[in-house]
């Protein structure tokens, strides 16, 4: 399966066995989503259970959160991270908050789905990482998957969670992985080993990274599209690397990352997007905090430019092979 | 060369002007009504509940008005309710009001940080409680605890709530007076406004969706009105003909902002409705009886899959916004007094009294008991302790449930913030 099936998998295996699952958003109805993650479902599930709704993020997430209150439990579909911002209020000020103030009387067991990242010649609306929003927000999960194997299983378990979860699907990596070098063709999923999908269910437990290879002379923490980059780049550099894809960064797997950077003594931290007050500044506060005195090398960050994204200069946006490259070699640099 | 901005090349056009609403009395003015049109008592039509949104645009234009001065219900909209829920309705509000007197001291006696009374208002939380099911979801403001009183919540948890005490169900963590009774059907209350008005149409679809008989109703000011979940609520409504009723509270004032500032100028907060295909009904906020109906009407509507209904509830906010308000800043003194619909205790009383179901004997009664009735349940509370006195939840809670389950920072956390009370508290134990 590609991300997007094994998504659409995801949706229909929880559409059918819990009747209070429900699946609303933009065009995702009769059409099927924009990115096709939601085809087929109305027609096998009904009307009432995957719905259109009208172009309005507060609403989508407004009415998601009402609905959890009653006892359901949404999934509603952002078409794009890039326009979450609407719902922002009812995100940061309600779904986050209600258990809390209402001391548990309330809650919003919603899933927000939100095809996210760059890569894609989308410009400044159709590409943005921004993760970092809801990391900074006491109350939501973030999860992002970067492989279909734990798109479905980390998409069930944030179904079934209990919080609210923001779920961030890296669109350029939908159909096939992709390792950074934009001029050369896509290399589809079904080349690719965590393109097996278990059939049925399964879950992949949030809060749990996931060690994409094991190595011994530098950690690399990434999540999403930047995965496949960080590997590609390591094999080509030929670094003993140990890459660790988050999948959760809230709340996140702080044992794999401090056993890892214990072991590594270096770490290199990639991100889409924007540096600065990115995910990846918390990232850096916690490995110096916590492995201080197994640093051999300061922490590196490679990220997006603190701009808005580009469309004509996409690729010297992208953190690409070159700017991982770079720092890789200054983090080995001998001491 | 001419800027882009410049007027050189533009010929003798009339400058533009900007317009910014003023309130027609400041501070020092007199205040008189007269401009305000008041419908007569009886004379608006009832239509069908299953009529068109269109056929109540005239009463979106109009005021439904039951009690007439001499006290009378009169005309169609008359709910012809029998005396003992009548007198039911009278101590519910009444018992609001000697609530929030008792509660607004509280704050003034340092029990508590904040207190927002309700009066004048009573009556757009206390008749639509009644007249909707105890199970139908309400989705309140924080000036909305005339429903939780007529529900039958206890007073002694609304002000544990209110002194962030140790019985605070709420474990301290909300602002006083944003309450929440999942077992009332009282949706927890948001700081954030008009918030709940998608919320509780996400509530009435999915009952729609679950095929239940229960609905919605959501209540927001006149001023939050010019939210944009205002309209999202209004439109997901429409769009799904959601079980809902959405009531606005146009109590002329929004803290020290005019209802000019949230379009009262132009038309009425009712009128909006038609725009989106929804039912609307404009009604006398203080007329217990009006109120009662209006929200009767919009219950059996919804509840028979009529879709929505928006109800404008035209009110007067007779004391300050809150305990940190000073109105005398921005509004004349003398508007309360010439409000020219009066005050919604007073007018059911005269009604109950025209029948022959009630004294002012009976009233003063009424109004001293209530009065110890408050007295003993804030007496109670009192044993739990008030705000700043120590007696609040222990420390941990304030990191539990922000997740199902804490996860390892918050754990961590925790255990921060135990230590440090340890360090300020040595004999400190939980």
């Amino acid at each position: 399966m590609n991300m997007i099936e094994a998504i659409n998998d995801a949706l229909d295996i929880m559409l059918a066995r819990d009747p209070d699952v429900v699946v609303l958003g933009e065009d995702v109805g009769y059409f099927g989503g924009v990115f096709r993650a939601t085809a087929g479902l109305q027609k096998k599930h009904g009307r009432t259970r995957v719905f259109d709704t009208p172009i309005s993020e507060c609403g989508i997430i407004g009415v998601a959160v009402g609905m959890g209150a009653y006892g359901l439990r949404p999934v509603p579909e952002i078409q794009f991270a890039d326009y979450i911002y609407p719902g922002l209020d009812q995100l940061v000020s309600e779904a986050a908050r209600l258990r809390y103030r209402s001391a548990g009387e309330f809650i919003a067991p919603l899933t927000v789905r939100s095809p996210f990242g760059g890569g894609i010649f989308g410009g400044q609306t159709h590409s943005q990482s921004p993760e970092a929003l809801f990391t900074h927000v006491a109350g939501l999960k973030t999860v992002i998957p970067s492989t279909p194997h734990d798109a479905k299983g980390l998409l069930i378990a944030a179904i079934e969670d209990n919080d609210p979860v923001i779920f961030f699907e890296p669109k350029r990596i939908y159909n096939g992985p992709f390792d950074g070098y934009y001029d050369k063709p896509v290399e589809p999923w079904s080349r690719h080993p965590d393109s097996e999908v278990p059939e049925g269910h399964y879950r992949v437990p949030l809060g749990k990274a996931r060690i994409v290879q094991a190595g011994e002379a530098l950690t690399v923490l990434a999540y999403g599209t930047m995965v496949h980059v960080a590997r590609a780049v390591c094999a080509e550099k030929g670094v003993d690397a140990e890459i660790l894809d988050l999948r959760t960064l809230v709340p996140l797997d702080i044992d794999a990352i401090e056993a890892s950077v214990r072991k590594t003594g270096r770490c290199l931290i990639v991100h889409e997007a924007t540096r600065t007050g990115g995910f990846g500044a918390e990232l850096s506060a916690l490995v110096q905090e916590r492995c201080f005195y197994h640093l051999e090398a300061p922490i590196e960050r490679v990220t997006g430019f603190d701009t808005p994204y580009p469309h004509s200069l996409e690729w010297a946006y992208f953190p690409g092979p070159v700017r991982l490259g770079e720092a890789i070699d200054r983090l080995m640099m001998p001491a | 060369m001419s800027s882009p901005n410049s007027a050189t090349d533009r010929g003798n056009l009339p400058p533009l002007s900007l317009h910014v609403p003023e309130p027609r009395f400041r501070p020092g003015d007199a205040a008189d009504y007269s401009h305000l049109p008041i419908s007569q008592a009886g004379a608006q039509a009832r239509p069908d509940e299953a009529c068109a949104p269109v056929e109540t645009h005239p009463l979106c234009l109009d005021l439904i008005r039951v009690l007439d001065d001499e006290g009378r219900a009169v005309g169609p909209w008359n709910p012809a309710l029998d005396a003992e829920t009548l007198r039911r309705m009278l101590r519910a509000m009444a018992l609001t009001r000697a609530f929030d007197d008792r509660m607004y001291r509280a704050q003034r006696q340092g029990k508590t940080s904040f207190y927002m009374k309700s009066t004048g208002e009573e009556a757009t939380a206390v008749a639509p409680a009644m007249a909707l099911a105890p199970d139908d979801m309400v989705f309140p403001t924080y000036r909305q605890q005339g429903l939780l009183i007529t529900r039958g919540y206890p007073l002694v948890e609304m002000i544990n709530q209110i002194y962030s005490n140790r019985a605070d169900k709420l474990l301290g963590r909300q602002l006083p007076v944003m309450y929440s009774a999942r077992e009332q059907s009282f949706f927890s209350i948001s700081g954030n406004l008009a918030t709940q008005f998608p919320q509780a149409v996400g509530w009435a679809m999915a009952s729609a969706i679950k095929g239940d008989t229960r609905i919605a109703a959501a209540w927001l000011g006149e001023g939050s009105s010019a939210e944009g979940d205002f309209h999202s609520g209004l439109t997901f409504a429409a769009v799904y003909n959601a079980p809902v009723i959405f009531n606005i509270v146009n109590n002329q004032w929004a803290i020290s902002s005019f209802s000019g500032f949230a379009g009262a100028e132009r038309t009425t907060f009712a009128a909006r409705a038609i725009g989106y295909g929804i039912a609307g009904l404009r009604v006398d906020g203080n007329d217990p009886l009006a109120v009662y109906a209006a929200s009767r009407w919009a219950a059996d509507r919804a509840r028979a899959n009529g879709g929505p209904t928006l109800i404008e509830h035209f009110t007067y906010r007779a004391e300050g916004h809150s305990t940190s308000d000073d109105p005398g800043q921005y509004r004349s003194a003398q508007e309360r007094a010439e409000w020219p619909l009066g005050d919604p205790v007073t007018r059911l009383k005269q009604h109950l009294i025209a029948l022959g179901e009630w004294s002012e004997d009976a009233h003063a009664a009424m109004d001293l008991e209530l009065v110890e009735t408050v007295k003993a349940a804030a007496r109670e509370a009192e044993k739990n302790g008030v705000l700043g006195q120590g007696l609040h939840h222990p420390t941990r809670t304030l990191f539990e449930g922000v997740f199902e389950e804490m996860p390892w920072h918050l754990r961590e956390q925790s255990e921060q913030a135990i230590h440090e009370r340890r360090i300020r508290y040595p004999d400190w134990q939980e």
